[in-house]
């Protein structure tokens, strides 16, 4: 349970939480948005396995559980959404689908 | 039977309301009928209360109907005051309110708002019945705002003419301006002795002031402001002559016979508070005696029929504050009386002069109508020698009275009176001889029927014999204090009595005999200039544009832009850009919601970690 300090856990869960941020301001298309939105999810995600193998609890893994079922969630949802969107506007653009109608 | 007293308003009350809801579609001999009966109806009662009352002890009568506005110390019920003042007052209203309407009916006929007359007609009888009969000044001045609106409708009926409208408009405000002074003088008099029933203030004001003192002087003085106003005297009375826009019989009853003498009925039902107040008192005959001056100079000079009877009433309701100033209590009540004979029959005389004639207003497009409208002419010679207070009519009677008591208060005051009756012999006789002797100048096209013939008989009988009415006020009004004003010097009775003889001499020789003839003077400057003055009522109305209206209207105009309101549109304003600039935010881009989502949660966390 040691070897990897608490601070390289979290830089690392930092970093991605970053990366999956920008990915979802840069990127234009959907899909690509969902799955920054991933990274980002899972960045937290690790936040917590790590604080919770710092305080040697177990509820840092509840968490992260409790994390994977909201992006399931989150996941089909947005899918959904993604592929009515499409249906209806032919592109994936987000910045095109910024009219709201009814 | 007292008690039948309560029915005396409601009736023509619900005359109005009937009118209102149903009278369009009634026909029209049906809304003539309500009416006219109505009023009829209440002038029966007030034959029957009347007799009984003068009969009887003649102690006053108190009905007290249900409770108004109670709210502390403040109680004021529907309640009704019955004694010789109001009983006359009560005469005057219904019987010849009741002849004016059967007037009307005629009159009018051709009016396409006839039930609508007729519906106005009652509802200001109602509002005067209320007005006489109040026993609480509360309930006074009900019945005073209630004659007010319905002079306001009546003299704007023909509405379709802006001018009408302008009339009514300034009638309503001159009038309001005096009502606003008698609601002042109501909140003192209420403030000072804690009650507005007349005869409990009167009590409590003769107990707990000391004549001269000056609290009473001031409460007079408002009551005074009130009266002026509605009486139409100095100076405030500039509405009454172009109150003539209205319809003839509204001229009779309203602006001669009674609204116009509520002033006078006002100051004689609170006489004790104008006793305790004795500068008040001189400022009323004061005011009467320049009045009557200066509303017969310009009667003088008028060519309207009906403008030179407006000029008259205001110079006879001259005469009765004159009377009322001089402690003449009962001769002002009883000039009153009279005028409303004699006024309202030469008013009517003239609606069927102008009935009859092409609704010609111009006495000098008129003439020689003797032959062809006896009655109207006859009607007119008895009610001008009323009017001039020729030996043995109504008006002889009164008018003596008033000047041999002002006499015995200040000859100054007599000697105004005696040129006013000078005057008035004059200008009433001018009007006879001109509109009805010299050569015909036209045929009449209509002749007046029964329902208007009727009225100009009875009145004419009550201006001849109106005189011999000696209505008991003694019960109400205090004595004259000063010797007994019947045995004066035989000359100042000699005078008196003289003066309007005199005037209707010149009158003759002016515009019967044509010894002399005004069209002399025409061509000189000056003449022209004073008849000019005269013509306009003394250049009040110019006076009161150049010194009220001018100024109100140029600091209107100053204040185009509403400075005050600026601070509640910057408001309103600085909301409008805050929501632009919201809505700005709202692009509908995800990207653009999603990084200002990031950066606010960076600005949370830094406020978080550096706090």
């Amino acid at each position: 349970m040691s070897g990897v300090p608490a601070e390289m856990g979290l830089m690392l869960s930092a970093l991605l939480f970053v990366l999956g941020l920008i990915g979802v301001l840069a990127r234009r298309n959907l899909i690509m948005i969902l799955m920054s939105l991933e990274v980002m999810l899972n960045a937290t995600g690790l936040a917590f396995i790590v604080a919770g193998s710092k305080w040697g609890q177990a509820d840092g893994q509840v968490l992260f559980l409790l994390v994977l079922t909201l992006a399931a969630a989150e996941v089909g949802i947005g899918l959904g959404l993604a592929l009515q969107i499409f249906h209806r506007f032919k592109t994936l653009d987000a910045d095109s689908i910024n009219q709201m109608q009814g | 039977m007292f008690n039948l007293l309560v029915w005396v308003p409601i009736i023509p009350l619900l005359g109005f309301l009937l009118l209102v809801f149903y009278g369009g579609r009634l026909a029209k001999g049906r809304g003539a009928l309500i009416g006219v009966g109505s009023v009829g109806i209440s002038a029966l009662l007030v034959a029957l209360i009347g007799f009984e009352f003068l009969q009887g002890s003649m102690a006053p009568y108190r009905l007290t109907l249900a409770s108004w506005i109670v709210s502390g110390e403040l109680s004021i019920p529907f309640g009704f005051y019955l004694d010789a003042l109001s009983v006359t007052m009560l005469f005057v209203v219904t019987g010849v309110g009741f002849l004016i309407h059967l007037y009307a009916a005629e009159f009018m006929e051709e009016d396409a708002g006839y039930a609508r007359f007729f519906a106005y007609m009652n509802l200001f009888v109602a509002a005067m019945l209320v007005l006489v009969l109040a026993d609480n000044l509360m309930l006074l001045y009900l019945g005073w705002e209630g004659v007010g609106l319905g002079s306001y409708l009546l003299i704007g009926f023909w509405y379709q003419n802006p001018d009408n409208g302008y009339a009514a408009r300034k009638a309503f405000v001159m009038t309001r301006v005096g009502d606003t002074a008698l609601a002042l003088g109501m909140f003192l008099l209420f403030t000072e002795l804690h009650t507005l029933d007349i005869q409990s203030l009167l009590g409590r004001a003769q107990s707990q002031w000391s004549p001269g003192s000056l609290l009473p002087i001031v409460a007079a003085a408002l009551l005074l402001g009130g009266a002026v106003g509605k009486s139409a005297q100095l100076p405030l009375q500039t509405w009454l002559p172009d109150a003539m826009a209205g319809p003839t019989p509204v001229s009779a009853l309203i602006h001669a016979a009674t609204m116009v003498t509520a002033g006078v009925y006002l100051i004689a039902r609170t006489h004790a508070l104008f006793e305790l107040a004795p500068p008040v008192q001189y400022t009323v005959a004061g005011i009467g005696s320049i009045t009557l001056l200066m509303a017969g100079c310009s009667a003088l000079v008028q060519t309207d029929i009906k403008r030179i009877l407006a000029y008259s009433t205001i110079s006879q309701i001259g005469y009765m504050f004159l009377a009322l100033g001089v402690g003449a209590w009962s001769a002002a009540i009883f000039h009153l009386l009279t005028h409303a004979f004699f006024k309202a029959l030469l008013f009517l005389a003239a609606g069927a002069v102008i009935f009859s004639f092409h609704h010609e207003h111009d006495i000098f497009r008129m003439g020689g109508l003797r032959k062809a409208m006896p009655l109207a002419f006859w009607s007119f010679m008895i009610g001008s020698a009323a009017l001039t207070a020729l030996p043995f009519t109504s008006g002889y009677y009164s008018k003596h009275e008033i000047l041999l008591a002002a006499y015995a208060a200040s000859p100054l005051l007599w000697v105004a009176g005696c040129l006013g009756a000078l005057i008035t012999g004059i200008y009433s006789f001018r009007l006879v001889f001109v509109v009805f002797f010299g050569k015909p100048a036209q045929e009449i096209d209509k002749t007046i029927g029964g329902r208007m013939r009727i009225p100009l008989l009875l009145l004419s009988v009550l201006a001849l014999c109106g005189g011999l009415l000696k209505i008991p006020l003694e019960s109400v009004f205090p004595a004259l204090s000063e010797q007994n004003p019947g045995h004066s010097d035989a000359l100042v009775s000699i005078i008196t009595l003289a003066a309007p003889i005199l005037g209707v001499t010149i009158a003759v020789l002016f515009y019967l005999a044509g010894t002399y003839s005004a069209a002399n003077f025409v061509n000189l400057q000056w003449a022209r200039r004073i008849n000019r003055l005269l013509l306009t009522g003394w250049g009040l109305d110019a006076t009161y544009h150049f010194v009220l209206i001018r100024p109100f209207k140029i600091l209107a105009a100053l204040n185009k832009d509403d400075e005050v309101d600026k601070l509640y549109l910057g408001i309103a304003g600085l909301s409008l850009q805050l929501h632009r600039a919201a809505s700005a935010t709202q692009t509908g881009r995800i990207r653009w919601y999603a990084s200002s989502m990031a950066w606010g949660a960076v600005v949370v966390l830094a406020i978080g970690l550096l706090s």
